[in-house]
């Protein structure tokens, strides 16, 4: 594991062995192979860990699938689940992959850091005795003004620069290591920003039926499902309230598609004054510690309902779409307080009214009346069932507010009293004389209220990951040497009397453009001085590959 | 306009076909060791300066000589025709995706289809740009000749899919931004894996093997130069690739409320995303070999294919905009 790698050496237990400069060499040499094979055998090993997580619905992504999944293969999804296999990548599984490869990281990077640091602090090297064994090699007059004037080229050319003498040595292309080291630190700070959002975010979803009667205040209670992190309860959420007052959708003409939506709110933060806002599908509403975003849209039916004591109750009822392109939605009506008697205020269990059943915007012009042909209202309709009797919304289980318990159904203490189609205005009179009217729809839309305290960290880090990944690839580690040499009497074209200048390159890293760069440095360098090449050559001898 | 562009792509089908075909021609004639003419930056102007090179001699060998040259330059004249040819189709290729940007009226990016068509488009283009740097690698036209036919008339055959603007949801700048950068490095990833297989059988060749499919690169360019192509390709590939995940990533925060969310794209991405980083560091790792590292490369472009074909056609995802009902 690489984390040794950041563990100084054992101290020796045999006092007799000197230390051998060889064998710690090959140590470490051993160490660094397996730490990168252990990176590459765990990114490997993630990658096809992240595969089940795919092919398998998961709870976090959807869980109805997971549920329709147990209902197919009633034998293997528990074995499943025990494994893990619908949490994927919260999984045990999953998570000891990726945190032994950060931990990996981590051992690998900050030996590697320490060593840049110094690097950056230290000169480049003194120049190796023999140039013309390096890659790039050539020979030109000394330049005016000598080493000094070499330096101030290079320096020009951002190199850094050592003079030792006569003798100049240069170094280009930290930034590879720096790009290197950035781009591995960021993927941890990405890491642990994922972790604060995971420990201090909250979500929620719910919705929210047009008009000032149906506002909510944000509070866990609000939420139809809630998501809290471990480290957030209640308490902790923003104070703020919203109120749906228009919603806007547009749709094709040809085949329905949705096209175009918006949102008109009006919010009220910490007890401010209220403000109106807009915000629609990737354009979240952005409010002080949470965002609230567009999931969804549709109609809820407003129907009266009047009782054997002539009382009525008015309610909009949100009809979930059923996913089909015309919207059609499917929904309860359900009023457990009708039919109290006002004399005395006793309610009778048994006289529980609810409604089930479709809304079609617009309704086909024959039946079957199930399906919508079209988004807008061009043709309300609703498909409804009557039932009577105690809907068990007493008896301190939670029921859904969008369907029918079908226990109490189930049980007889529920009965269908009646079917009808209801247009727009229409009164449906029961058998018990009591009636149902057809009032209008308002819209509602689906909420996704969150708050993930890490996404700042996470846009941040994931933007030094690319730059440092760009310097990682793109960088390049060289260095130059030049060292003045007495001139060669046997060479002709140099001038007697004066010394030449020996240079030499060194690409430490694979770079097929650095024989250009060099002669191109080297004519700059030379400047003035006239070039002796002793091959002849258009400057540099181009290094083995 | 619609009518057009489906016409292009089928006569842009046709073409890579011809391309492939005369590619082909080169490759039976042509004889890697006779090297002609001064080895120039030649795109178009097939067989000029074929005639250079050998001087006098005795007879025989200037008659072997000059037969052997008329082969070399017949097989550089099919090359470079091949290369005309597949100019034409990528030409025919960019006029039927202007033509279904217009007739949509958006970018021709909106489903499977014109993602196919977008990337492959982006890989032949990116072919011409490596062709002008390193003119030797011009065999390799071969196999990208056949992976364009075998990708385009997929699409036409399997995927095609009227013209329909975009949902809400895909009506952002982040649609641009995004899905410009996906195509551009899958069309490069694309690209690369052309060389990495020619590589991989290249190199079998090299080390003397010469059963089925290593034979085929008897006249490939030499196995270092492949292997460096495909190096250059990902490397330039893969951070556009990060920073179209990343750009996925935030337009994902604004349109559904979550950066990450292990959506079925989302964990594809995640697993070509690791598989690449997994090639890059293999790579740069001296331990391990290049051939290893090369099958990495090859596997990442998998996992691209799978992304692009495998989710939308099998999992149900929010990215279910494939097209396909
Ligand atoms: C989360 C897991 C990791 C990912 C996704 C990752 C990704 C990458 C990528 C994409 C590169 C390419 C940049 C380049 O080629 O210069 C790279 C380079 C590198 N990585 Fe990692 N890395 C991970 C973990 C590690 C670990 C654990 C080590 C140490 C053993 C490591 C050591 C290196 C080194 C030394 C290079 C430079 C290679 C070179 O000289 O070009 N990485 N990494």
């Amino acid at each position: 594991m690489t984390v040794t790698d950041d563990r100084p050496a054992p101290p020796a237990e045999t006092p007799r062995r000197r230390p051998n400069r060889v064998l710690a060499l090959l140590r470490n040499s051993w160490r660094q192979l397996t730490s990168m094979r252990t990176a590459l055998v765990l990114l490997f090993l993630l990658a096809i860990a992240a595969i089940p997580g795919s092919v398998l619905p998961q709870r976090g992504v959807n869980p109805e699938d997971v549920r329709d999944y147990f209902v197919a293969y009633p034998d293997l999804a528990p074995v499943l689940d025990r494994l893990g296999a619908f949490d994927a990548f919260s999984s045990v599984w999953f998570s000891a992959i990726y945190l032994l490869l950060f931990t990996s990281l981590v051992g690998c990077i900050t030996p590697r850091l320490r060593d840049h640091v110094r690097a950056l602090r230290s000169k480049p090297p003194a120049a190796p005795k023999r140039l013309d064994r390096l890659p790039q090699h050539t020979v030109f007059a000394v330049p005016a003004g000598g080493a000094p004037a070499i330096a101030a080229v290079l320096r020009r050319h951002r190199w850094r620069v050592e003079v030792r003498g006569d003798e100049v040595s240069a170094e280009k292309g930290y930034l590879k290591e720096t790009g290197n080291l950035l781009f591995h630190a960021s993927m941890v700070v990405v890491l642990i920003g994922v972790a604060l959002g995971s420990w201090y975010g909250w979500s929620g979803n719910r919705v929210l039926v047009a008009g000032a009667d149906n506002a909510f205040c944000n509070t866990q209670q609000q939420y139809a499902e809630t998501s809290f992190g471990p480290q957030v309860d209640g308490a902790d959420l923003p104070r703020f309230c919203l109120q749906l007052d228009d919603f806007e959708a547009r749709f094709l003409e040809s085949n329905g598609q949705p096209e175009f939506f918006n949102a008109k709110v009006t919010v009220d933060e910490n007890g401010g004054t209220p403000r109106s806002a807009e915000f629609s599908v990737n354009s979240p509403l952005r409010l002080d510690g949470a965002n609230v975003y567009l999931l969804g849209h549709g109609y809820a039916p407003v129907v009266r309902y009047t009782d054997r004591f002539g009382r009525s109750q008015t309610s909009p009822n949100p009809f979930l779409s059923t996913g089909d392109i015309g919207l059609t939605g499917e929904g309860l009506a359900a009023f457990p307080d009708a039919n109290v008697d006002p004399a005395t205020g006793e309610r009778d269990p048994e006289l529980q009214l609810a409604f089930t059943g479709l809304y079609l915007p617009t309704a086909p012009q024959e039946a079957p009346f199930v399906r919508s042909e079209f988004p807008t209202e061009r043709n309300p309709l609703l498909n409804l069932v009557a039932y009577r009797g105690n809907l068990g919304l007493d008896a301190g289980i939670p029921g859904s507010v969008y369907e029918l318990d079908q226990r109490q159904v189930d049980a007889g203490r529920v009965k269908e009293v009646g079917t009808k189609l209801l247009r727009l205005g229409e009164v449906w009179t029961l058998d018990d004389g009591t009636t149902l009217e057809f009032l209008g729809t308002e819209p509602y839309i689906v909420l996704s209220v969150r708050h993930d305290p890490g996404s700042t960290l996470l846009l941040v880090s994931s933007g030094t990951l690319l730059l440092g990944l760009m310097g990682s690839l793109f960088g390049r580690r060289r260095r130059v040497f030049f060292r003045a040499r007495p001139a060669d009497p046997a060479d002709e074209s140099s001038t007697p009397g004066s010394s030449l200048v020996e240079a030499g390159g060194l690409p430490r890293v694979d770079h097929p453009g650095f024989a250009e760069e060099f002669t191109r440095l080297v004519a700059a360098v030379s400047g003035a001085g006239r070039r002796v090449d002793p091959d002849g050559q258009a400057g540099a001898r181009v290094g083995a590959e | 306009m619609s009518v057009l562009s489906d016409q292009l792509v089928t006569f842009s089908i046709l073409a890579y076909l011809v391309a492939m075909v005369v590619h082909a021609v080169e490759y039976a004639l042509g004889n890697a060791r006779v090297r002609v003419g001064p080895p120039a930056r030649e795109l178009v102007g097939a067989g000029v300066g074929a005639a250079g090179g050998a001087g006098s001699g005795p007879e025989p060998t200037v008659r072997a000589a000059t037969t052997a040259q008329r082969t070399a330059a017949r097989a550089r004249a099919a090359g470079l025709g091949a290369v005309a040819v597949t100019v034409v189709a990528a030409l025919l290729h960019l006029g039927a995706l202007i033509a279904r940007g217009v007739a949509a009226d958006r970018m021709p990016w909106g489903n499977m289809y014109e993602f196919v068509l977008t990337v492959s488009f982006i890989g032949v283009a990116s072919w011409f740009v490596v062709l002008w740097k390193r003119p030797t690698l011009r065999r390799l036209g071969l196999f990208l000749t056949l992976v364009m036919v075998l990708l385009v008339a997929t699409a036409e055959l399997l995927l095609y899919t009227p013209i329909v603007p975009l949902v809400p949801a895909l009506n952002s700048y982040w649609f641009i931004i995004h899905v410009a950068t996906i195509v551009f490095s899958s069309g490069i990833f694309l690209l690369g894996v052309v060389p990495a297989c020619a590589y991989l059988m290249r190199a079998g060749y090299e080390q003397g093997r010469r059963s089925f499919p290593y034979l085929l690169a008897k006249r490939m360019p030499a196995a270092a130069a492949l292997e460096r192509l495909t190096f250059v390709l990902h490397a330039f590939s893969f951070p556009i690739f990060t920073f179209a995940v990343i750009a996925g990533a935030i337009w994902a925060e604004a349109a559904w409320g979550r950066a990450w969310g292990w959506d079925p794209k989302e964990t594809w991405a995640f697993i070509s995303w690791v598989v690449y980083a997994g090639y890059l560091h293999a790579r740069a790792t001296p331990s391990v070999k290049r051939n290893v590292a090369t099958w990495l490369a090859v596997l990442g472009f998998l996992t691209v294919m799978m992304n692009l074909f495998g989710v939308n056609i099998f999992f149900e995802g929010l990215h279910s905009y494939g097209g396909l009902d």
